[in-house]
């Protein structure tokens, strides 16, 4: 008996103990040797081997001084706030009309929003590139037809405009799970609640302010968010667009800043310092998500 | 709250409905079917919007120097490998976070809830500095041990949702009649999991087959590439002038197993992501 409670004790650990090897191997090691590497000099002498050299704060005062930091910081925010707003509305919007839509274009809607969302990044990238081509794009032979002047107009050497064929991308892929999440959500809302209100003489607008915005609050506030956190950290869209001609010093969010300092500047310690900035921003807005996503679990 | 609706909003509704369906539909539309034009009727003086007899010659170009293939080898390979590996990780962990209470559970599944939050940019440079020591550049391997480590949080934490699933009585009920508890785990409950794992193992499928952003960083040699690095590459090799049509057909054929696996698991894809999955 006592040999049997020991073995269970002892079991769980050895269950989770791949799991914790993996994440301590991929992720853990790596945290601890970048924050050595953000406090040291690690440049182009050292890949050829010279040693690295302690420099304390130096690789953080260099990038909170040198001007570039906070441009590029302020663009990810904007970025990810106007993104994240966009999103959240038009899922919103979107997911309180398909509960009034008829049966037959609800699922139209929906079959349309899960094409959205399963199609890989990469691959809407370059439809979204094809259709915003100078030449080949669409978009430009449409407006053109539409009597502006677009013939051969250039969509990514602006800033910009830059940012609004990002933008466009981003919500048009992300729409799709808000929109299934809340619609799913007011599915959920009692019926007799809301049309016990109904008697009481609760407008429309009362209602859902009332009664059906603080029974879907919970998972409002998960979506808004995850979607905040995942609209900080835009790579791919940026990276790709960049790569398309767009131009890439203006148009930097912090993941493409901290590749263009690493792997392409070869400044590992300076990319370093930077991506310790990323993780503790995105640790400080999950904190929120992970105390709610806790509490349910105890639940 | 499928309230009556009154007929005015309805249509409104209903409206609104179909131009957001054409506003996602059609992307896709014009990707495959611009996938069929030969060159000179991709860029025409007015697009065919519906166009009539096309020609496979764009697929033809794709698969000419072998590159594709090789990158769908290469994807196919860390891919599988990925979701094989965190499953059964996930899967131990799983088991210990929702049938055993231990020391150490709790912050085990705080950890997995901040790490699956991280971004891959926030990590990226140390990992491409250890994978680097490891001479792990470029190797499936390293690829498959980064992939691992982003997958399975997410993993664990859905699949703990399915073992909680299985109620433990009917364990319990096949221990009475004479079964051990690993019997009882592999008979009674395994078994009723295999939805789960089916699901969790497409979900982390779709994960590593579209993720760009570790690929990009790890495979910098072009006879490594994974599918996503070598698309963005294709795209951009202007020198041969840019072949939309190609473009657009292996875009097609990188879409076409995301969209299959989406089908099977879209029901769970709701609850899954508001449960902590990454889309990325």
């Amino acid at each position: 008996m006592a040999r049997g409670s020991a073995r269970r004790s002892s079991l769980p650990f050895g269950l989770v103990l791949p799991a914790i090897v993996a994440l301590g191997l991929a992720l853990g090691y790596p945290l601890v040797r970048q924050v050595v590497l953000s406090l040291q000099e690690f440049g182009l002498a050292q890949q050829f081997g010279q040693a690295p050299e302690w420099i304390g704060l130096g690789n953080y005062r260099d990038l909170l001084g040198n001007g570039e930091l906070w441009p590029v910081v302020a663009r990810t925010v904007a970025f990810c706030l106007v993104n994240a707003g966009l999103t959240f509305g038009i899922g919103l919007g979107l997911a309180l009309l398909m509960t009034r839509m008829s049966k037959v274009v609800r699922i139209l809607t929906q079959c349309g929003l899960l094409l959205a969302w399963a199609m890989p990044v990469v691959a809407a990238m370059t439809v979204w590139q094809f259709l915003f081509d100078t030449e080949y794009g669409v978009v430009n032979w449409l407006l053109t037809a539409l009597g502006g002047d677009f013939e051969g107009h250039s969509w990514l050497i602006d800033p910009w405009s830059f940012f609004l064929v990002a933008t466009l991308v981003v919500v048009w892929m992300s729409v799709p799970f808000v929109a299934f999440t809340l619609y799913a959500a007011l599915t959920q809302v009692p019926e007799d609640v809301v049309e016990a209100a109904q008697i009481d003489g609760a407008s429309a607008r009362q209602r859902f302010v009332h009664v059906v915005l603080p029974s879907i609050r919970s998972v409002l506030l998960v979506v808004v968010l995850l979607q905040v956190i995942w609209d900080l950290r835009v790579f791919t869209q940026i990276y790709t667009l960049q790569k398309a001609g767009g131009i890439s010093k203006d148009t930097n969010l912090l993941g493409t800043y901290i590749y263009t300092l690493g792997i392409k500047g070869g400044d590992f310690g300076m990319a370093a310092a930077a991506a310790m900035f990323m993780l503790v921003l995105t640790i400080v807005l999950t904190a929120p998500y992970v105390r709610m996503m806790l509490k349910q679990e105890e639940d | 709250m499928a309230r009556k609706t009154s007929f005015p909003a309805r249509i409104g509704a209903d409206v609104v409905g179909v131009l957001v369906f054409l506003a996602c539909v059609f992307p896709v539309y014009w990707m495959v079917s611009r996938s069929f034009l030969p060159r000179n009727r991709i860029k025409g003086e007015h697009p065919e919007v519906v166009p009539t007899h096309g020609t496979l010659d764009n697929y033809r170009r794709v698969f000419a120097d072998g590159s594709f293939t090789d990158a769908l080898v290469t994807s196919l390979t860390v891919t599988l490998l990925t979701v094989t590996v965190a499953l059964l990780f996930a899967f131990l962990a799983a088991v210990a976070v929702s049938r055993f209470r231990f020391r150490g559970r709790r912050t085990f599944i705080l950890a997995l809830l901040v790490i699956q939050m991280i971004p891959a940019e926030a990590l990226f440079i140390s990992q491409y500095k250890m994978l680097d020591g490891m001479s792990l550049l470029n190797s499936v391997v390293g690829l498959t041990l980064v992939y691992v480590a982003s997958v399975l949080p997410f993993t664990v934490w859905t699949l703990r949702g399915f073992v909680a699933g299985v109620p433990r009585e009917l364990e319990e009920a096949a221990m009475m009649d004479g079964c051990s508890r690993t019997q009882a785990f592999f008979k009674v409950t395994l078994p009723l999991l295999a939805p789960g794992l089916v699901a969790t193992g497409v979900f982390g499928f779709i994960q590593a087959w579209n993720e760009f952003t570790l690929a990009v960083v790890v495979m910098t040699d072009p006879s490594k590439e994974t599918l996503p690095v070598w698309l963005v590459a294709f795209t951009d090799s202007r020198s041969r002038g840019v072949d939309w049509g190609a473009i657009m057909a292996s875009s097609t054929l990188i879409t076409i197993p995301v969209i299959l696996f989406f089908l099977v698991v879209q029901r769970r894809m709701v609850s899954g992501i508001t449960a902590g999955a990454v889309k990325g």
